[in-house]
């Protein structure tokens, strides 16, 4: 029924007034049947103007066939179109000849030429070819696309790549074990559905939120490797940074930033702490618990330190992660060093920041030393001998009696031995 | 001491079943005094069980304890409780003290053979002790309190001072920091977490097998629980006292009714259950130690 609307679209963009008639279309669907439709008359209109032209013949004719949905041709392959979807699509306005090209005439050949994308999209297919799909078993366009005959604006909710559909489209072949194991790729799909940009996507419907697209690009993605990526470890913060502009500013002006600026590609950028796809609130528990020896992956002897605290002991056992990990006294994005007077760790700044949690910090409580180490008598000597003094304590008096208990024990032993076989009387008077 | 039935009998005690007639007991503790014993043990493991996993908070038995009973704010709690009620104990216990020293006027609590002090006796039954234990003497002979029990008492007398000093700093850091240098902050954890190993080890090892595991007194001492001792194992354990006492002519006015049977057997129950959380204790310790060092 909404044939001819459809055939005559397809005129109209042949002929190059796509725009007018896309604004017909919706209206044309939704009050296709009511009276007086301001839009069907419109249509009718240009259908009389415009006359049958040989492309309206063309998608009909190729209909009269293909609208059967079950058929297949020779190999089994389904060779059928879903005319009402595809009209709706966004190359609905296109004859099936623009794509199919190799088809002039019926009946045409049983094995036409492959449709080629790129003869209208041609920057799409240039970015393709030199990324790291290019050598992709699937189609390059329809395996991510979908179905060609039902292709829909990235903003429309059908879409393969809308948004909110891309984690799945993605993760039809970045969630297959197999695949990662072939191509020695994490299996990131599970985890990212886990992480708070996951979340976000799949249970708030946020379409602001990040999906594998807006790290990765779509056409011309690259390995991380690649310094053109914007997965390339000094490209990270601006990757990003085109959502946390905020953070993004802060960290550039901490030791981090400075250093991955000034080509220290060991210094962290955001997924060295964050993680790349397994991205956790940082308020959540897991997190606070999990950061901490990511930071000491590489502040090695800080973290022993900071272990041998109450604040360390207190977080492991769960339950009560308030406790201070390193970017609550430290900060996060923006780490500055201690001697920097606007760093929270800088002398000046101790009451305040200790204050956070300790409501009666004062000068002398922040002298508290949170990675003091008892093991190095140079630079903590009193903590040094009071570990020595008191293991000094515990070995020597356990030491002792120890040997006196274990003596006692053997000699009271012999003597009830010696006192009767029943033990219980005993005469060592 | 004699059977090992249910807790509660229905039948009326029945007489010694090796003794001569009727035997003479004892009194050697108070109801005060192994009351205090209770509390104290009690607290004491209280204080242990949620005190090893934050000194081991990264041992996995650790985690998992800590888990079961809601995390670290519910061990912190606990821990706080038993030191509290310990807290009080202690002070009712100098309190005690005092009393008997200062009003009552009681001769002996400082110094003299019924005296927790130690004196030149106790360094010569070390000696004694040790040399008899490798066969190089005769056995020493004690009075009431025997060098290893006055050991015990002023290893948890000054455990407490400084353990509970300690505890005290971290829980109130900010005003102790009024009057500590910066670094004894660092200090006291050092302190607090050493010297209750040392209290955990000695007491779950050194005083279990002493008091209650050693053949004499195996499987548990009960005197610590019914007060009482029979005139036999008066007269062997503490031969100098029954002597000093019997020359003395007291010996009678220290004599006390049998226990009671039910009250016996109630306190192996608790006493044992305490015994093995102790060496429960005791193991997890040595791994939370030797594991982790």
């Amino acid at each position: 029924m909404a044939g001819p609307f459809f055939a005559l679209l397809g005129v109209a963009c042949a002929t190059g007034k796509s725009r007018a008639m896309t604004a017909v279309l919706p209206g044309a669907e939704a009050q296709g049947t009511g009276p007086g439709s301001r839009t069907s008359v419109a249509a009718l209109v240009l259908f009389l103007l415009l006359g049958v032209s040989s492309m309206l013949r063309a998608q009909t004719d190729c209909l009269a066939c293909h609208a059967d949905k079950t058929m297949q041709d020779a190999a089994g392959h389904s060779v059928g179109v879903d005319a009402d979807v595809f009209h709706a699509s966004i190359h609905g306005s296109l004859s099936c000849a623009d794509c199919h090209s190799s088809i002039k005439d019926y009946p045409h050949p049983d094995h036409p030429a492959a449709v080629k994308c790129a003869a209208c999209h041609a920057d799409q297919a240039t970015g393709i070819a030199g990324s790291v799909h290019a050598s992709a078993s699937a189609h390059p366009c329809t395996g991510c696309h979908g179905d060609a005959h039902a292709i829909f604006p990235k903003t429309d909710a059908r879409s393969a790549v809308y948004p909110l559909n891309i984690p799945r489209t993605c993760g039809s072949c970045h969630s297959d074990p197999a695949l990662a194991k072939k191509y020695g790729l994490q299996n990131v799909y599970s985890v990212y559905m886990d992480s708070i940009h996951g979340y976000a996507v799949s249970k708030e419907g946020l379409l602001v939120a990040a999906n594998c697209m807006s790290c990765h690009g779509s056409h011309h993605i690259l390995s991380h490797k690649d310094p053109q990526s914007p997965t390339y470890k000094t490209n990270i913060p601006n990757t990003c940074g085109a959502c946390h502009g905020g953070v993004e500013a802060e960290y550039s002006s901490g030791v981090h930033g400075k250093a991955v600026a000034g080509g220290d590609l060991a210094a962290p950028v955001c997924s060295d702490c964050h993680t790349a796809h397994a991205i956790l609130q940082p308020t959540l528990a897991d997190f606070r618990m999990q950061s901490t020896p990511i930071c000491g992956s590489c502040h090695k002897g800080r973290f022993a330190t900071y272990q041998d605290t109450f604040h360390s002991q207190l977080g492991l056992l769960g339950g009560y992660v308030e406790t201070a990990r390193c970017w609550d006294c430290h900060g996060a994005h923006n780490i500055l060093p201690e001697s920097d007077p606007n760093s929270p760790v800088n002398q000046a700044n101790l009451v305040k920041t200790c204050g956070r949690c300790h409501a009666d910090a004062n000068a002398s409580f922040v002298k508290y030393q949170p990675h003091a180490n008892p093991h190095n008598r140079k630079l903590n000597p009193p903590l040094y001998f009071t570990r020595f003094f008191m293991n000094l304590l515990l070995w020597s008096v356990l030491g002792f009696f120890s040997l006196h208990t274990l003596l006692w024990f053997i000699r009271a032993k012999r003597e009830q031995g010696r006192a009767g076989p029943a033990g219980e009387e005993k005469d060592d008077e | 001491m004699t059977n090992e039935t249910g807790t509660v009998p229905t039948e009326q005690p029945q007489s010694q079943p090796q003794g001569s007639g009727k035997e003479k007991y004892y009194v050697r503790f108070t109801l005060a005094q192994r009351y205090l014993h209770v509390v104290l043990f009690t607290s004491f493991l209280g204080l242990a069980a949620t005190g090893l996993p934050m000194r081991f908070s990264d041992n996995p038995a650790a985690r998992f304890f800590a888990r079961e009973v809601g995390g670290f704010g519910a061990i912190l709690f606990f821990h706080k409780f038993c030191a509290v009620v310990l807290t009080l104990a202690f002070l009712y216990h100098l309190k005690d003290i005092a009393t008997r020293a200062f009003v009552h006027r009681e001769k002996g609590i400082f110094w003299g053979p019924t005296s927790m002090v130690p004196n030149w006796k106790d360094v010569q039954d070390v000696v004694g002790h040790l040399r008899w234990f490798v066969g190089l003497g005769p056995k020493p002979k004690f009075e009431r309190y025997a060098y290893w029990e006055k050991f015990d008492y002023w290893a948890v007398f000054w455990g407490m001072i400084v353990i509970g000093f300690s505890g005290y700093a971290m829980w109130f850091a900010p005003f102790f920091a009024r009057f500590l240098p910066g670094w004894a902050l660092n200090a006291v954890l050092v302190i607090h977490g050493e010297e209750a190993l040392l209290a955990i080890l000695f007491i779950f090892s050194i005083h279990f097998v002493n008091t209650h595991l050693r053949p004499d007194s195996f499987p548990m001492d009960m005197v610590i629980f019914t007060g009482k001792e029979t005139e036999e194992e008066f007269q062997k354990k503490r031969t100098l006292e029954y002597r000093r006492l019997a020359a003395e002519g007291k010996l009678e006015a220290r004599e006390g009714e049998k226990p009671v049977y039910w009250w016996v057997n109630f306190a192996k129950v608790i006493g044992f259950t305490a015994i093995l959380i102790g060496l429960l204790l005791l193991v997890l310790t040595l791994i939370g130690y030797f594991g982790t060092a």
